[in-house]
């Protein structure tokens, strides 16, 4: 049997070095699937059809697979992300204490459901599971800085400024 | 390394701190640090080198009570103080030497009396990132110990005379899981620590990979020892990046120690650990889902017979445990099991971690004693219910457990009793409301994660749990009939018997519950189009408007 060579990077862009490099590290496992696919949502935001070929063909696992586990995980994100991302825990111990109520709030100020991006692509609105700080309940992330205890307005206030920038 | 190097290192850290006056100790669990604790960690750094007193600063896992955040402990005198300001910084190296600052001082004493601290030993006490400071609390102990001292049957045998039971929530006996695989035939066989805790409003498994992680890696290695298996993986939720920060440096130390990787301690073991990410998926908890997204496929679930323990990541035996139940390891091999045996209640042996939440005074991470009286928790440690509310129900288990009610805080928490009372252990979330919370509408939300989180694999819990909330839609809107709530009961019946993993099989215990002790509220929903606790919204009763139905 040929040795097999992987493919060749699909463009000069950096980033696919450091994808490359997890893959590499796992000697091109196919169970480095997962391994892979964070190190591309990592370095790229997210996880274009151009990134899922060259992962997949890389790792000789079949397009069909590559692209069933990333739409079987709810961590992977097929669109591009806005500038910001506001995202609101809606754990167990958060919803007790009115996340729904935050996610209302939000959608209404965004004007864009859980899960989307605002048309200026300026801000994201994410529901989480739950990140763990559910003794500071109700919890949001903005841009990954985990904030406790949040009020509607004190959420509203961060929205307003990141809409003012 | 040898028993004596590990006491020379331990000697080491002493003497290291002996140098020092104080100890200010600042908790940096992720509780805390939204809360300004990096802040404060500097600020008191700051304030500690200007003073010209001999104070070592130490960051520390969670201490506790996260309502009271961000803590600080100034040991000798175990000083603990609330809600702590960087502006506070000052004061609080001024007052070394002194007299303590009673406005900070935290009186929890009644927090504390009650829990009982094995798998939190040194939460508050180590620097998660130092290796030394584990060590020189008797860490990596157990494991030289089990090497050098005594056979893999051994080892088995004192864990199976500890009683000790899964802390993933099932709560199979450690002892007997481990023979099986270690009677398993096959030269390779994995170890596998389950970090995914997809339980939303848990989080004990979190603090512990984040303030004590070589605790866990000591416990894989002796189970490693045990069964007879080289490798390890920690299989951790993407969603907590410090836990896995905190594991990849307790590895690499571990290994640059030799306490990781070949011939550990000049003996014929060889045990190294991998970390893998998972991905958002809460079937992933379900122990073969959790195998097959470590060999990189779609994380479902796959009938059992056979077990991991006979056939499991690529086809090996391969043993299974929660965080906590490998934190338990260590402290079992060092003091024997019959230390172990003698905590807790008849037919659960030691303590158990809760994360306690919701509407209660005192939030955070409790470890208590198991047998102990529900009222004690919410009480005593927890604080009562505050706001002059009512106290209404106690849900543990998370979306596989159930609702119980304020009349029953009599109850001892044990695996069996939970489960007698409609409930289960769970992995030990552990969630408060009051009043203000209404049953139907908890009921839908844990059906709505369970129908979103369910893999799809099986009709009963892909179809099923996407009728229930339904169904429960309707209830909640007003548009219910009290003949949805026979439908209901049949429905969750064939959901919990049919399906084919533990995500389906236990999807129907939430609203179960809700039903068996909460049926008034449904019934007043239905006939009277009211939610006694306001939540729900019942305007669309008015307009008479069927409830979204929603296709599987």
């Amino acid at each position: 049997m040929p040795a097999f060579t992987p493919p060749p990077l699909p463009s000069d862009d950096k980033r696919w070095k450091i994808v490359n490099g997890t893959m590499r590290k796992n000697g091109f496992a196919r169970h480095a699937l997962i391994e892979t696919l964070h190190t591309v949502q990592s370095s790229f935001g997210y996880l274009d059809d151009e990134a899922i070929k060259f992962v997949a063909q890389s790792l000789r696992v079949p397009l069909s697979q590559a692209y069933g586990v990333v739409t079987f995980y709810h961590y992977f994100s097929l669109k591009p992300p806005g500038k910001h991302t506001v995202t609101v825990c809606a754990g167990t111990a958060c919803y007790i204490k009115g996340a729904d109520k935050l996610i209302a709030a939000a959608e209404q100020k965004l004007g864009v459901a859980q899960g989307q991006t605002t048309k200026d692509g300026n801000v994201s609105l994410m529901v989480a599971r739950c990140v763990g700080a559910c003794s500071r309940a109700p919890v949001v992330l903005c841009d990954g800085e985990v904030r406790g205890e949040m009020s509607g307005e004190q959420m509203l206030e961060q929205l307003e400024r990141w809409t003012v920038e | 390394m040898t028993l004596e190097e590990l006491e020379l290192i331990a000697k080491g850290v002493h003497q290291d701190n002996a140098k020092y006056d104080y100890e200010v100790n600042v908790c940096m669990d992720l509780a805390c640090a939204s809360q300004g604790a990096d802040k404060l960690r500097e600020a008191l750094q700051k304030a500690a080198q200007s003073s010209g007193k001999k104070i070592l600063v130490r960051k520390t896992g969670c201490m506790g009570p996260c309502s009271s955040g961000p803590l600080v402990r100034v040991d000798p005198d175990e000083t603990l103080y609330a809600s702590v300001k960087d502006a506070n910084a000052e004061a609080i190296v001024n007052s070394l030497g002194g007299k303590p600052i009673p406005e900070l001082q935290c009186d929890l004493n009644e927090h504390f009396d009650k829990q009982v601290r094995v798998v939190l030993e040194n939460a508050g006490h180590i620097d998660p990132e130092k290796i030394d400071d584990y060590i020189s609390r008797d860490g990596y102990k157990a494991l030289l110990t089990a090497l050098l001292e005594m056979t893999p049957n051994g080892v088995i045998h004192r864990i199976t005379e500890s009683g000790l039971r899964g802390r993933g929530g099932g709560g199979y006996p450690t002892g007997l899981k481990w023979s099986t695989v270690a009677k398993a035939s096959g030269d390779v066989k994995y170890v596998v620590c389950n970090g995914d805790e997809g339980d939303p409003g848990a989080f004990m498994d979190r603090s512990v990979m984040e303030g004590d992680p070589h605790r866990v890696i000591e416990g894989m290695a002796i189970a490693a020892y045990a069964v007879g298996a080289s490798k390890g993986f920690i299989y951790v939720r993407a969603e907590y990046p410090v836990a896995v920060a905190r594991l990849t440096t307790a590895i690499r130390e571990a290994r640059r120690r030799g306490l990781l990787g070949n011939s550990i301690s000049s003996t014929a073991f060889n045990f190294d650990i991998e970390i893998r990410l998972g991905a958002g998926a809460f079937v992933c908890g379900e122990e073969t889902a959790l195998l097959a997204s470590i060999e990189g496929r779609r994380g479902t679930p796959k009938p059992r017979p056979p077990y991991p323990a006979v056939s499991g990541l690529w086809g090996k035996p391969t043993l299974i445990n929660n965080v906590e139940t490998y934190a338990n390891i260590a402290p079992i091999v060092r003091n024997g099991g019959k230390w172990f045996f003698n905590m807790g209640s008849e037919r659960s042996k030691g303590t158990k971690v809760f994360a306690l939440t919701g509407r209660i005074k005192n939030t955070g991470l409790i470890e208590v004693p198991l047998g102990i009286k529900l009222r004690e928790i919410i009480e005593d440690i927890g604080g009562g219910v505050p706001g002059g509310h009512k106290l209404k129900a106690v849900q543990t288990g998370g979306p596989s457990g159930g609702c119980i009610p304020a009349d029953m805080l009599g109850l001892g928490v044990s695996y069996d009793a939970l489960m007698a009372a409609g409930s289960i252990m769970g992995s030990g979330g552990m969630i408060v409301m009051d009043d203000t919370s209404c049953m139907v509408n908890v009921a839908r939300f844990f059906i709505e994660f369970c129908m979103t989180e369910s893999c799809g694999k099986c009709i009963p819990c892909r179809a099923g749990t996407a009728q229930l909330y339904t169904l429960l839609t309707r209830i909640c809107t007003g548009t219910g009939t009290l003949g949805d709530l026979e439908m209901i009961e049949d429905l969750c019946d064939t959901v919990k018997s049919a399906s084919l993993c533990g995500l389906g099989q236990t999807a129907p215990n939430p609203v179960l519950s809700t039903l068996k002790y909460f049926r008034n509220e449904y019934i007043e929903h239905i006939v009277h189009k009211r939610c006694p606790a306001g939540v729900c919204n019942m305007e669309a009763a008015v307009s008479a408007e069927p409830a979204v139905e929603v296709h599987a």
